[in-house]
């Protein structure tokens, strides 16, 4: 038990996915402009790692180390979270038309959410069990969705600050990007995984 | 030979997996159908539905279509800025201005019929969106006034002009005095002047 809460930490704060691991900084910058829109984002995403990565785990190990195929495993895990984002989409659409136009391009884009597959990848290098796998998943998410959330409130309050011509727009998001990466540092070392 | 056979798996796996992808897209594409674009379902519930065309549109359903497709949100008089601020909350745009002539801006009118002048040609009524003007043919027609939405569309067709638009009239319960004028210069706003 310790050791899974211990996984969602490290994924979610310590090595946070988008401000220590660099990874899904795309929606970062997209999708970052509202809090709404934010959420929203952060509700798909959290859907699609956690899906993919137990999926990723699956094909892992049913499919490529039966067969003995696992050189096929970044393949594998585009297909297998292009079918997740895409039943993510069909759901949205159905249940959220509002959010769905609103996300727009950056929600069939979460197939190239790098942190997606970085899961997934991430999870087969460590020999994660199934349960750890999700776990890894969920934590992966919290983290990316606390650094969206927080980052686009930080920008609503941007969009109304007196900022200097040459920093305007995605100069100064990618300053303010930073500035948190450097407040995530404080995490560093707390939790060694 | 043996080369062949880790090509040959990779083509069995891969081929399971996105057969099996693709089996699960096809039962959620007909889990999650969608008849229409439901977005143009709810832009429509907040348009006012007076079918008036001052958008530009035939009706309120094309402007809904409009509006779901990028269209400005602020070209239906009838609704006014409610309407406008209720389109941006549920489209979560920038709510602005409404795009119509002033003078007709935030007045409500409703449209009154010179009934000594009309000759019961029925065209106001064939215009009329809301089913508001009643009278047959070659006798004098009336408005209701609680049904009308003041989009002035039975105004052009009358052939003899007997339509006009007035302010709506306040029923005598919900009559409420003008405020008083506070403060002095309000009232004597020559005084005012005067004084500098």
């Amino acid at each position: 038990m310790t050791e899974l809460l211990l996984i969602i930490v490290s994924a979610a704060l310590v090595n946070n996915f988008v401000l220590v691991q660099f990874l899904g900084l795309c929606p970062l910058m997209g999708v970052s402009s509202r809090v709404d829109s934010a959420i929203g984002m952060s509700f798909a995403t959290t859907f699609v790692l956690t899906l993919s990565s137990v999926v990723a785990y699956l094909i892992q190990s049913f499919i490529l180390t039966p067969l003995d195929i696992t050189w096929l495993r970044t393949l594998a895990f585009i297909v297998a979270i292009a079918v997740a984002v895409q039943l993510t989409e069909l759901a949205l659409k159905k249940t959220s038309p509002l959010l769905h136009s609103v996300l727009g391009i950056y929600l069939p884009l979460i197939t190239t959410n790098c942190a997606v597959l970085g899961v997934a990848l991430l999870n087969t290098n460590r020999a994660h069990s199934l349960l750890e796998s999700a776990f890894y998943g969920i934590g992966a998410a919290a983290g990316f969705s606390l650094v969206l959330v927080l980052f686009a409130g930080v920008r609503e309050r941007l969009a109304l600050a007196d900022i200097p011509a040459p920093f305007e727009g995605t100069a100064i998001a990618l300053i303010t990007a930073g500035f948190m990466a450097l407040a995530f540092m404080g995490f560093a070392g707390m939790i060694r995984l | 030979m043996s080369w062949l056979v880790p090509i040959g798996l990779g083509m069995l796996g891969l081929g399971l997996i996105t057969g099996l992808g693709a089996w699960l897209l096809d039962i959620a594409n007909r889990r999650f159908k969608t008849e229409s674009d439901p977005l143009v379902a709810r832009i429509d519930q907040e348009l006012p539905q007076t079918q008036c065309g001052q958008c530009g549109h035939p009706g309120c359903h094309p402007y809904a279509e409009a509006i779901a497709a990028g269209e400005a949100i602020n070209r239906c008089p009838p609704g006014g800025q409610d309407t406008v601020d209720r389109l941006a909350e549920l489209l979560g745009r920038d709510t602005l201005p409404l795009d119509a002539e002033p003078e007709t801006v935030g007045q409500d009118t409703v449209a009154w019929i010179i009934e000594a002048d009309c000759i019961g040609c029925t065209k106001c009524i064939q215009a009329c969106p809301v089913d508001a003007i009643v009278g047959a043919a070659k006798l004098m027609h009336t408005v209701i006034t609680d049904a009308c939405t003041g989009c002035d569309l039975c105004v052009a067709p009358c052939p003899v002009d007997c339509i006009e638009m007035i302010p709506r009239p306040v029923p005598a319960n919900r009559w409420v005095p003008p405020k008083p004028s506070v403060i002095a210069t309000d009232r004597y706003p020559q005084a005012g002047l005067a004084h500098g």
